[in-house]
């Protein structure tokens, strides 16, 4: 008897036991998936941030060496100081820095602490201020990618010379700077402006934030009215016959497509039957546009199903024709759920890249892209791009370019869910 | 020019419309004529025979017009007979570039010249004519349907229809992106058979594409081909990387999909649920930066530790991060099936003394298991068709195995690698992607019919 009642609340025992159990793999797998999301956002933020500002040396230009009397600056044009030869007067400035150092080695490596473009600073510095030069000016000088980074501590400096890009000697240079005051961060404004650039502390994400504009800006002009167009078809108008179940079963599987089949389709047609220009946001709108249709058809016709039939039937019932109940009364209390959809395929469109690598727009642009029809990068294919260099300056920068892509993204979504909030009607 | 004339195109019809609002308006107040419909129905209607029309023949226009603008401007060259049709485009592109005042040639100046020439000319007269013509067509439909306003005529009849064919025109995007797909995919690849003979691609265990690109596309060894469209080690990479990932996904997904629609309560759902969906909105470049800098060096270094050689494009390393990106789609569409699952089974099975635990495998997932398979094949779609990750942290060269630490590559990761960049067309190898491509698309449209089957089959279970 007692054996009995001992083996019953063993076996309860371990039907609890493993309930318990299950219950902690159950919550294990949840954390595990959350944890990921925490990893990869804190992962990408602690080594994007620090692209957002730039390590600058401050440097005293004696403008005097340039010319006789700094007051003619004002009397010159843009294009006079254009043409001022200005790079042997930008280098002695610089070695100004240091005036015991007499090889001409040491003298280069002092240059290469700073970005290749130190003339042309100098000069827009000119240009800006002109009216008001004095005799010498400091003027901040964006440091090398190299300087920039052993300034953040994101560079080793223990490692053996040789397989450091920063010498010994360019330490020593910088060490002192460091002493003296003259080495200082700014806001990197340059980053949100500039297009691409060889050089990792001249590369700014503007020319793709500008082609990712772009290109959404096609997909919301094409992608919107010929979404919702065809959801009305679908929902209101479409007959129950064979060719509307194929429009359907189409639109169903188009949207399990990979989307690198649709670069193909962009590079097959669009690009080698249409001949439209390679690697511009035309091309990349129309591709992706194809590709967020049926997200938007769906939601919409899911909106457009949420209207009760009352509406329909009282708009039929005062007269109206059927075209009319539609547009002047379904179609507006279905809207909001269209705009969260299209918002939401404008989100996954904005995020693409496969597609975009197909037809091109992978090119290395340096301007800003004026028009659609520019070639451009967007942004997912710039930390693409960048991801592939090797210099360390790109890490932070791929790191920044998705935090601003992500920035995006989350204010898509959020504008999607406070027009669903605001404007959905219960019914 | 595009850009100016739509806009004219456009205002046009906006003002078309008032003219015909207007004009119906007075016919009916001045000559008391019985119109049909309301008078902005007319104005609809004058404004759509001002703009419809107008800008169909100036997509027409645009076109053609770079064809006729070619034959033209080479019509001395074609004359000649002497040139092959590429030689003759690359020539149309060189007077191009002359024209727009970069030198390029020392001799044929004449000829050269005269083209140049006539490209100036014509480029000029044909946006003259395309403004006359459309501008002026848009204007005669105007004139035309203002004048055709009268009681006979019902615009509202004829608006209606022109939207109606307009939206339905619409929804056959749809079916012309299918086609349109099929089309570029099939078209490139029986190209690519016809050179490669399809039981090479199939089963051939060799894919060196970049052989037989160093060599003159006119001379290629026919053996070497075979030897070099072998694709049986992408398919093998790309089940490799697909299986580490479910491997990864489904207990991971199932479990949570269990958690949150069993135990979790509605609170922690109501915070959970989303923030786990984010990962499925992340951009997949944004997991191929980690997987490629954070993951795959963490992989590396752990194996090191445990003595094993780890590759630093492991297929682990992939694998894995795309395991995590697929967690969503699981949980979230196992976590509706499971709650579909009816109330009454959970309560049968509660009334009998089982622990949720028993209720959840021993009731709920069988009952819910063809949903939750389904489930796992679009998952499963997902990660063959995924291709950033892939081509971020895989490896890129071809290599039959089956160790997870090594290098695997897969379909996606070789049709980008062939045509990122410039590609030459007519080679075998740009069309070897395009086979690659209609491989992919033929698998993941099968798993996502087969999905949608299994799905199909357990809703009619319990309705």
């Amino acid at each position: 008897m007692t054996d009995r009642i001992e083996q019953r609340i063993n076996s309860l025992n371990k039907r609890l036991n493993s309930e318990k159990r299950f219950r902690i793999y159950c919550i294990g797998a949840m954390s595990f998936a959350l944890a990921w999301v925490l990893i990869l956002f804190l992962n990408i933020f602690s080594s994007g941030y620090s692209a957002f500002y730039r390590t600058v040396i401050q440097v005293d230009v004696p403008f005097l060496n340039l010319i006789e009397d700094t007051t003619q600056f004002s009397e010159m044009s843009s294009e006079d100081i254009n043409n001022l030869s200005m790079y042997s007067f930008s280098k002695k400035a610089i070695y100004g820095l240091f005036p015991d150092i007499e090889e001409k080695k040491d003298k280069k490596m002092l240059i290469r602490l700073f970005s290749i473009e130190f003339e042309q600073e100098i000069r827009e510095f000119l240009k800006s201020n002109k009216s008001n030069i004095d005799e010498t000016e400091t003027i901040y000088l964006t440091a090398s990618d190299d300087v920039d980074q052993v300034n953040k501590g994101n560079y080793p400096r223990d490692l053996d010379e040789d397989k450091r890009r920063i010498k010994d000697i360019q330490l020593l240079f910088f060490d002192d700077l460091v002493d003296r005051g003259l080495v200082s961060y700014e806001f990197n404004l340059p980053f949100l402006m500039r297009g691409d650039s060889r050089e990792p502390e001249l590369a700014g994400v503007g020319g793709s934030i500008v082609g990712s504009l772009f290109t959404i800006l096609v997909v919301l002009i094409l992608s919107f009215p010929i979404g919702i167009f065809a959801a009305i078809y679908l929902e209101e108008f479409a007959p129950k016959n064979r060719v509307t179940d194929f429009i359907e079963i189409n639109i169903n599987n188009l949207a399990a497509v990979p989307s690198i089949v649709f670069g193909l389709l962009g590079l097959g047609i669009i690009l080698n039957t249409f001949g439209l220009p390679r690697s511009t946001p035309l091309v990349g709108g129309i591709v992706l546009s194809l590709m967020t249709l049926p997200t938007i058809i769906i939601a919409t016709r899911a909106s457009l199903r949420a209207v009760p039939p009352s509406i329909r039937e009282g708009a039929l019932a005062v007269g109206a024709t059927k075209m009319q109940a539609v547009m002047h009364h379904v179609v507006p209390v279905a809207m909001p759920g269209a705009l969260t959809g299209t918002i939401i395929g404008l989100a996954q469109a904005l995020g693409e890249t496969a597609p975009l690598l197909l037809i091109g727009m992978v090119a290395f642009v340096v301007d800003v892209p004026q028009t659609p029809l520019d070639a451009s990068a967007s942004l997912p294919v710039q930390v693409y791009l960048w991801s592939e260099s090797a210099e360390r300056g790109y890490v932070e920068k791929t790191s920044a370019t998705i935090m601003m892509l992500l920035g995006f993204l989350i204010l898509m979504n959020l504008a999607a869910v406070l027009i669903r909030r605001k404007f959905e009607t219960k019914w | 020019m595009g850009f100016i004339l739509i806009s004219l195109i456009i205002l046009i019809g906006i003002a078309s419309y008032f003219l015909g609002n207007l004009r119906a308006k007075n016919l009916r107040t001045s000559n008391q004529k019985n119109l049909k419909s309301l008078s902005h129905y007319y104005g609809y209607y004058v404004a759509l025979w001002a703009v419809v029309p107008a800008l169909l023949i100036l997509l027409m226009i645009t076109s053609f017009k770079s064809f006729f603008i070619e034959q033209y401007v080479l019509s001395d060259f074609i004359a000649l007979g002497s040139y092959t049709e590429t030689e003759l485009s690359l020539l149309f592109t060189q007077i191009e570039n002359t024209a727009l005042g970069i030198k390029l040639f020392d001799e044929n100046t004449i000829l050269i010249n005269g083209a140049v020439n006539k490209l100036n000319y014509i480029n000029k007269t044909s946006e003259n004519l395309t403004y006359v013509t459309v501008l002026g067509l848009s204007g005669l439909l105007v004139l035309y349907s203002l004048f055709n306003i009268n009681n006979k005529l019902n615009s509202r009849k004829i608006v209606e229809k022109f939207l109606l064919v307009l939206y339905f025109t619409c929804s056959l995007v749809a079916i012309m992106t299918t086609v349109g797909i099929i089309f570029s995919l099939l078209y490139e690849t029986l190209r690519f058979f016809s050179q490669v003979p399809i039981t090479d691609f199939l089963f051939g265990l060799n894919w060196s594409p970049q052989r037989v690109f160093v060599r003159e596309a006119g001379d290629l060894d026919t053996r070497d081909l075979a030897n070099a469209f072998g694709a049986v080690p992408l398919f093998a990479g790309t089940f490799l990387i697909a299986l580490i990932a479910m491997c990864v996904s489904v207990p991971v997904g199932l479990l949570t999909a269990i958690y949150m629609s069993e135990y979790a309560s509605p609170k922690v759902r109501d915070w959970a649920k989303p923030i786990i969906e984010i990962l499925a909105g992340i951009p997949t470049v944004v997991y191929g930066f980690f997987a490629a800098l954070t993951v795959a060096p963490l992989v590396r270094d752990i194996g090191q530790g445990a003595g094993l050689t780890v590759s630093s494009e492991s297929a682990l390393a992939a694998g894995f991060v795309m395991g995590i990106m697929i967690i969503p789609f699981i949980s979230s569409l196992s976590d509706d099936v499971i709650k579909s699952v009816p109330q009454s089974l959970r309560e049968g099975s509660y009334a009998m003394g089982a622990t949720k635990r028993e209720t959840i495998v021993k009731v709920l997932l069988p009952a819910a298991l063809p949903g939750i398979v389904g489930s796992f094949l679009l998952a499963v779609s997902r990660a063959i068709g995924e291709t950033m990750i892939v081509v971020m942290a895989a490896g890129l060269n071809a290599k039959l195995t089956a160790n997870p630490l090594d290098a695997a590559t897969t379909i996606t990761t070789q049709i980008v690698v062939i045509l990122i960049g410039d590609q030459e067309f007519d080679s075998p190898k740009t069309q070897s992607a395009f086979a690659l491509g209609l491989t992919l698309f033929v698998v993941t449209l099968a798993l996502n019919f087969i999905a949608l089957q299994v799905v199909k089959k357990y809703t009619e279970r319990y309705d």
